[in-house]
């Protein structure tokens, strides 16, 4: 039996984009890990954390450590959550469970990339053809999943590394590895601005020609989903895990 | 309450402006990059900084003092003001002592946070502020949008139109040189005349007992060669132990600022000149205050606006729109922490993508700082409804099954309400884009039935 890994799916990947979920769901089993997916799991408390609203945020956090705390792993395809949940309960999360559960805690391509190693991936889709890779601020600047533009150190990026083990998939980014302008409920108390960030980062794919996008979070490939079908630009957005499935 | 949302969409609704504004502060930034990256230890610089700026905030008094002393031995008078009204009366007494009605003013966000200009001119004495930018937005009778780029807000156009009416200029002509060489002859005829400099002050050397003004014109220099009256601003979080560090912080500011190895003009003022003056006023205004709170590491800011250059808010809503003095995330950090009923929006005009501590060359974590505001500022009477809508929902993620139930009725009913019921005037989300609809069935449903097709 492989180790056992407790498979969060954000809420909203859940309701909305239940082919992501599943394709890390298929992705790990893949890989010999006996894969569960507690159905008793909410939220891991990040909007409330971003909301300054730590009483809820803390409820949900005691929750997400109390569900998750036995597994060899827990592992999610998104890096804001995970971002939270390994950065964001100090103080918050009085459990004796948490500094263990926090180290073993991945987003997807993180946990293939440092977890099975990348020697040990290879993805074999009937999916060919070009992709545009959004970088999102948490796997950037929280997870550290590559390295942002504004520092000064050695180029490096955990998610084309483990892209690049998906045959006849070519991966090309954006010019500016800005936000793309969700952020949560800012997205709404700032609409006009949110919108623009978003059109902006949606306008620099463009001009690579791709007509998919994916990423490691969906909440920023919602919000960007939403600005293009509004617009009526035809790219489609989908969670990386759906390119090692080949479910695009 | 400064409603930073509404502001920045009426910047946003002149789209090719904000447009420009964005790509004109992302220059800047790419600038910034080049110049870091020509530094093999720029990382370190920035935890040098750092850590020298967390030292001297952690023993600030005794480098005032020192600071204090050291001045005075060197023949400098040292003032105190404990807030804008003190610095105010301070100023304005020294000049009726030396009977001063025409002043010169480098660039100082201080006295723009305490009001000084106004105060003087009510007096009847002229400021002119000699920082082209500044002066730009003087002579429009506008307040500095960028602490480094005060008219980053304003086109060529704009100028040619505004110097036409002040300085005679040619309409027509929106060419940068025409227009800087305008503006310069104009401003030497107000250094000639000019009876007393006020200056800001970048870094205090407590050690030396002098400080340093950073500018890229020389107008600093030029406003205190020739009246004998020098005074400098200065907020007291601005000292540093001694000169030794003083290149850890040249080396940054630069570079972090515009990209610039260094700035024009690094001038040094350890004494007042044979006959001549020299008073520094050090400041207060709620930083000892701010220094005893949570937000205490924001005051290691070193006014680089490298924050603003890289923050996409700040770049599509412009410095106006934050109805502070120093705008963007240090800027939001600093006026939610001096007043959160006011500035209760700034917190939140923010999308959390911590670009800005990246770029900090002193290391501030700003979107932490700015996340840990939300605490007080959500709790204000004006969010009310969504601090209520957020309980709401953190109700219903503790309680799974019920979550589950309405989202099972949303994918029931989403689908088939009409369209104008569904893009009201209450859904905010729907206002710029289409909504994410629900899939047919939830993952949590899928995982369901395979676990039962696999027993």
């Amino acid at each position: 039996m492989g180790k056992r890994v407790g498979l969060f799916v954000p809420c909203y990947v859940n309701d909305f984009y239940p082919e992501a979920a599943f394709s890390t769901l298929e992705v790990l089993e893949s890989l010999g890990f006996d894969v569960v997916y507690p159905e008793n799991q909410s939220c891991c408390g990040q909007p409330f954390l971003n909301n300054g609203m730590v009483y809820d945020a803390r409820k949900l956090a005691e929750r997400f450590v109390d569900i998750f705390a036995d597994f060899d792993f827990v592992v999610a395809p998104s890096s804001s959550c995970i971002g939270a949940v390994k950065h964001r309960y100090d103080g918050i999360v009085k459990d004796a469970r948490y500094p263990l559960l926090r180290q073993r805690v991945y987003e997807l391509c993180e946990f293939l990339h440092d977890v099975v190693g990348i020697e040990n991936l290879r993805f074999q889709t009937p999916f060919r053809g070009r992709v545009g890779l959004h970088n999102s601020c948490h796997a950037l600047r929280e997870l550290g999943l590559a390295a942002p533009s504004e520092l000064h150190i050695p180029p490096f990026s955990k998610v084309r590394a483990v892209l690049s083990k998906i045959e006849g998939l070519e991966v090309v980014e954006p010019s500016r590895d800005e936000c793309c302008g969700f952020g949560g409920t800012f997205s709404i108390q700032e609409s006009a601005v949110s919108a623009m960030m978003g059109r902006d980062r949606i306008a620099d794919h463009r001009t690579n020609g791709v007509d998919i996008v994916a990423g490691v979070d969906m909440s920023c490939l919602m919000h960007m989903e939403g600005l293009a079908k509004r617009d009526g630009i035809p790219v489609r957005f989908v969670h990386v895990a759906q390119l090692m499935t080949g479910r695009v | 309450m400064v409603d930073h949302a509404r502001n920045a969409a009426a910047f946003v609704s002149d789209i090719e402006r904000t447009r420009w504004h964005d790509q004109a502060l992302w220059f800047v930034r790419q600038k910034r990059d080049r110049a870091a990256r020509s530094v093999p230890e720029w990382e370190k610089l920035r935890e040098s900084a750092q850590k020298v700026k967390s030292h001297t905030l952690a023993h600030l008094g005794h480098y005032l003092e020192r600071f204090e002393a050291n001045a005075r031995a060197n023949g400098i008078d040292v003032r105190w003001a404990a807030d804008g009204a003190a610095l105010r009366r301070i100023v304005a007494e020294i000049l009726k002592e030396h009977g001063a009605v025409r002043v010169v003013k480098s660039k100082s966000m201080l006295t723009e946070e305490c009001g000084l200009n106004p105060h003087l001119q009510s007096l009847g004495i002229e400021v002119t502020d000699t920082d082209l930018g500044e002066r730009i937005v003087q002579l429009a009778g506008d307040h500095p949008s960028h602490i480094v780029l005060p008219a980053i807000h304003m086109k060529k156009e704009d100028v040619a139109a505004l110097f036409s009416k002040h300085l005679h200029t040619d309409p027509g002509n929106a060419d940068a040189h025409y227009l800087t060489r305008a503006a310069r002859e104009h401003l030497r005829q107000k250094f000639l005349e000019a009876d007393a400099a006020i200056t800001g002050v970048n870094f205090a050397l407590a050690e030396e007992g002098g400080f340093v003004v950073c500018t890229n014109e020389g107008n600093a220099d030029l406003g205190t060669a020739l009246p004998n009256l020098h005074i400098a601003c200065m907020g007291l979080e601005k000292v540093i132990p001694s000169a030794k560090q003083l290149g850890v912080f040249t080396r940054l500011l630069a570079r972090s600022a515009t990209g610039q190895a260094i700035t024009t003009y690094t001038s040094h003022f350890m004494r007042p000149k044979p006959g001549g003056r020299l008073v520094v006023v050090i400041v207060d205004n709620g930083r000892s205050r701010l220094l005893k709170g949570r937000q205490a590491g924001a005051l290691s800011c070193i006014r680089c606006g490298a924050c603003m250059n890289t923050c996409p808010v700040y770049r599509r809503s412009g410095g106006h729109s934050y109805g502070t003095v120093v705008p963007g995330p240090i800027g939001s950090v600093l006026a939610g922490a001096s007043d959160v009923e006011k500035f209760a929006s700034l917190p939140f005009a923010c999308s959390l993508c911590a670009s800005c501590d990246n770029v900090c060359p002193v290391r501030i974590d700003l979107h932490a700082r700015l996340c840990d505001e939300r605490e007080e500022a959500i709790a204000v009477p004006d969010y009310a409804g969504k601090r209520a809508g957020l309980k709401m929902a953190a109700f219903l993620l503790r309680h799974p099954k019920l979550y589950e139930m309405l989202m099972g009725l949303a994918r029931a009913v989403l689908p088939r309400l009409p369209r104008g019921l569904l893009y009201n005037r209450f859904n905010l989300w729907g206002r710029e884009r289409e909504m994410p609809i629900p899939a047919k069935k939830a993952f949590r449903e899928l995982y369901r039935e395979r676990r039962c097709r696999r027993r």
